[in-house]
């Protein structure tokens, strides 16, 4: 399942999407993550899941491009951590 | 020789009058439906305050959203350069200017000189500048100049949910209803924008001192807020919203 | 039947199946969608729908999923204790006293869409009051992609109703109006609902009459919600839930941006989540029997 998290408003898209076919639930974004975005559990959306899954937890949802702003500054910008941290590679962002 | 600047904002219209880096006067006028004209009125009341005729005025540069559509004006520069001039000739050290309008939030990185070296907006979301707050007020019952002060006698931080301007209405609502006090609510209403705020300039990075301007620095309660958001002191100029128009009348002399 | 005359406010009505003794079934179960402007109760028996409700939301969560299932079981004989298994959905789905479990809006939504429209529906476009939802699907009612946006009031139902308020028209008349204008406006050029109004406003001041700006809006509206359906790539069969699929006005003109037409149901749209919950909740009772 492709999950986009985040949201669209009169300034742009701003999703984080996580493919729950990829994430293996092994939390990595979870400790990367400085902004505390990612949490690990049940999937809410697909409740016959047995495996955990990744999540962009319910406080983060609405302001995460207000979060993500110190990972993704205008000048020098490194690979994103959560992105990074990801072995499987479930991890991408819209903006 | 004698310039005028004219910042034409979502909401208002201001000009400035100066000579030789000195004002001679200033006009603010709320903007009408017909903006020509109330920029017309905005420049007459700026002359007549200084006892000048038009033809006294050599040059005229227009800034602010509506700067494209002035007749006035001979020239234009943009919202972020006529900050960054502005700021710096009423305070020498500034080298980040915050400046939060009704419709937009802007932070500007400058030099020593003046110059521009790196800009952010928060825009076209009403979440992200003082619009924000008049939903807010009215939510809440008080008139949009007294937010600021009763968020002051504030003791205690909630928590606003919402980020967009529409739900937090609501949300205010929610709060009332449960007997949150007033001043509470109108203390998270401020921290809300100025966090939004401070992570847009985060982004940009920033360097002291930092002058805030724009007509929501007249909000003490949100200057408040900026300086807990921000970990620093910040500068207010006596007049917060006529920055960008002596910005541009400094531009005009040059 | 409770009504109350506000602009923004809709019929909120209920419903049960009088040829059907509920006593007869295996399996009763509920699904209680606790939206942040409106309520639905679906109750099911043995996977067949038997009775639902459908009213504005209170202030108290709890209290609005009692009132919402009391209503449902109205003149039915029927009580709390007669549930089997209760799933809760929708923004206050932990907030549902009597239910057994809590699931995401996006599972029930694709769920009780593919009961209302059939196997065929991969995308389902829900447009509440305080959201806006797309979700492809697969021929189970499986999720397959999801995005949920319910942080800017542009492309949900409080959006439209701003715009109802500012002109004082009764939100079910808005489509109807805003359909009959001689030719399409350019829709309304700012998403901000904030900003939206004030350019409203200055169209208003100018002259405009009410239903080009209604229709300005609606289009802005449509095309709005098309680019976030772009994000989770729409597939046919296509079809519209929520209170905004009464909306005509908004519905028309997406269907000729998109160049698909929704798919009809005979049933309420707006208890999509409710009942997708009531069937997720036939499934887990009976898993629940198994072990
Ligand atoms: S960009 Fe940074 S703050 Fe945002 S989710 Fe990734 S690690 Fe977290
Ligand atoms: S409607 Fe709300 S979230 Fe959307 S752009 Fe306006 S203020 Fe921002």
């Amino acid at each position: 399942m492709i999950a986009n998290y985040g949201y669209k408003d009169g300034s742009g898209d701003f999703f984080i999407t996580i493919d729950t076919d990829k994430c293996d639930g092994c939390g990595d974004c979870v400790s990367a993550c400085p902004g505390g975005v990612f949490a690990v559990g049940e999937d809410p959306n697909d409740p016959l899941r047995d495996e955990p899954v990744a999540i962009v937890s319910d406080e983060q949802r609405k302001k995460i491009k207000y979060t993500c702003n110190p990972c993704k500054p205008d000048h020098d910008r490194h690979p994103l951590p959560c992105v990074q941290a990801c072995k499987p590679s479930a991890i991408s962002h819209s903006w | 020789m004698i310039t005028a600047g004219i910042d034409i904002g979502a909401k208002t219209v201001k000009v400035v009058l100066v000579e030789d880096g000195g004002i001679l006067a200033k006009s603010l006028v709320l903007a009408g439906i017909d903006t020509a004209a109330t920029t017309q009125q905005a420049f007459d009341e700026a002359l007549a305050a200084a006892d000048l005729s038009k033809e006294k005025v050599e040059r005229l540069v227009a800034t602010g959203t509506g700067r494209k559509d002035c007749a006035l004006t001979d020239r234009e520069i943009t919202e972020v350069g006529a900050a960054a001039k502005g700021a710096i000739h009423i305070l020498k050290s500034c080298r980040t200017v915050i400046d939060v309008g009704a419709e937009e939030g802007r932070t500007v990185r400058c030099d020593e000189n003046g110059k521009v070296i790196d800009f952010a907006f928060n825009e076209k979301c009403a979440a992200g500048a003082g619009t924000f707050a008049e939903g807010m007020a009215r939510a809440l019952q008080v008139p949009l100049e007294e937010l600021g002060p009763l968020s002051l006698t504030s003791r205690r931080a909630v928590q606003m949910n919402a980020q967009c301007a529409v739900f937090a209405e609501s949300e205010v609502v929610t709060l009332i209803h449960a007997k949150t006090p007033r001043q509470d609510i109108a203390r998270a209403v401020l921290d809300a924008i100025a966090s939004r705020i401070v992570s847009m300039v985060r982004k940009v990075g920033f360097a002291q001192d930092v002058v805030l301007i724009g007509g929501v620095a007249r909000n003490p309660g949100f200057v408040e807020a900026m300086k807990r958001s921000l970990e620093m002191d910040v500068y207010v100029p006596e007049d917060p919203e006529h920055v960008g128009a002596l910005g541009a009348a400094l531009a005009a002399a040059e | 039947m409770s009504e109350k005359q506000e602009f923004w406010r809709w019929k909120e009505y209920r419903w049960h199946d009088e040829s059907m003794d509920w006593k007869d079934a295996d399996i009763i179960s509920a699904g209680v969608d606790i939206g942040s402007v409106s309520s639905q109760a679906v109750i099911m028996a043995d996977g067949k729908l038997y009775a639902f409700s459908n009213q504005r939301t209170g202030f108290d969560s709890p209290e609005s999923a009692n009132q919402a299932i009391n209503w449902a079981m109205e003149g039915t004989g029927m009580t709390v204790k007669d549930l089997h298994y209760t799933v809760g959905t929708g923004y206050g789905r932990v907030n549902v006293p009597f239910a057994d479990k809590a699931l995401t809006e996006i599972a029930c939504h694709a769920r009780g869409g593919n009961f209302m429209y059939g196997p065929s529906v991969r995308t389902l476009l829900d447009m509440g009051g305080q959201d806006c939802k797309a979700i492809r699907c697969d021929e189970r009612g499986k999720v397959e992609a999801f995005l949920m946006n319910d942080k800017c009031a542009a492309g949900t139902g409080r959006g439209m109703e701003v715009f109802a308020d500012l002109l004082a028209i009764p939100i079910e008349e808005v489509g109807e109006l805003s359909l009959s204008v001689e030719e399409e406006p350019e829709p309304v050029s700012s998403t901000c609902v904030v900003f939206a109004k004030s350019e409203a406003s200055a169209l208003l001041r100018e002259g405009w009459p009410k239903n080009k700006v209604l229709a300005a809006y609606c289009s802005a509206m449509a095309h709005r919600v098309v680019t976030l359906l772009e994000r989770i790539e729409v597939q046919k069969d296509f079809a519209i839930t929520g209170g905004i699929a009464k909306n005509s006005g908004v519905v028309k003109r997406l269907e000729k941006e998109l160049g698909l037409e929704a798919l009809k149901t005979k049933y309420d749209s707006q208890i999509a989540g409710a009942l997708g919950a009531a069937l997720f909740g036939k499934a887990l009772e009976t898993k629940r029997r198994k072990n």
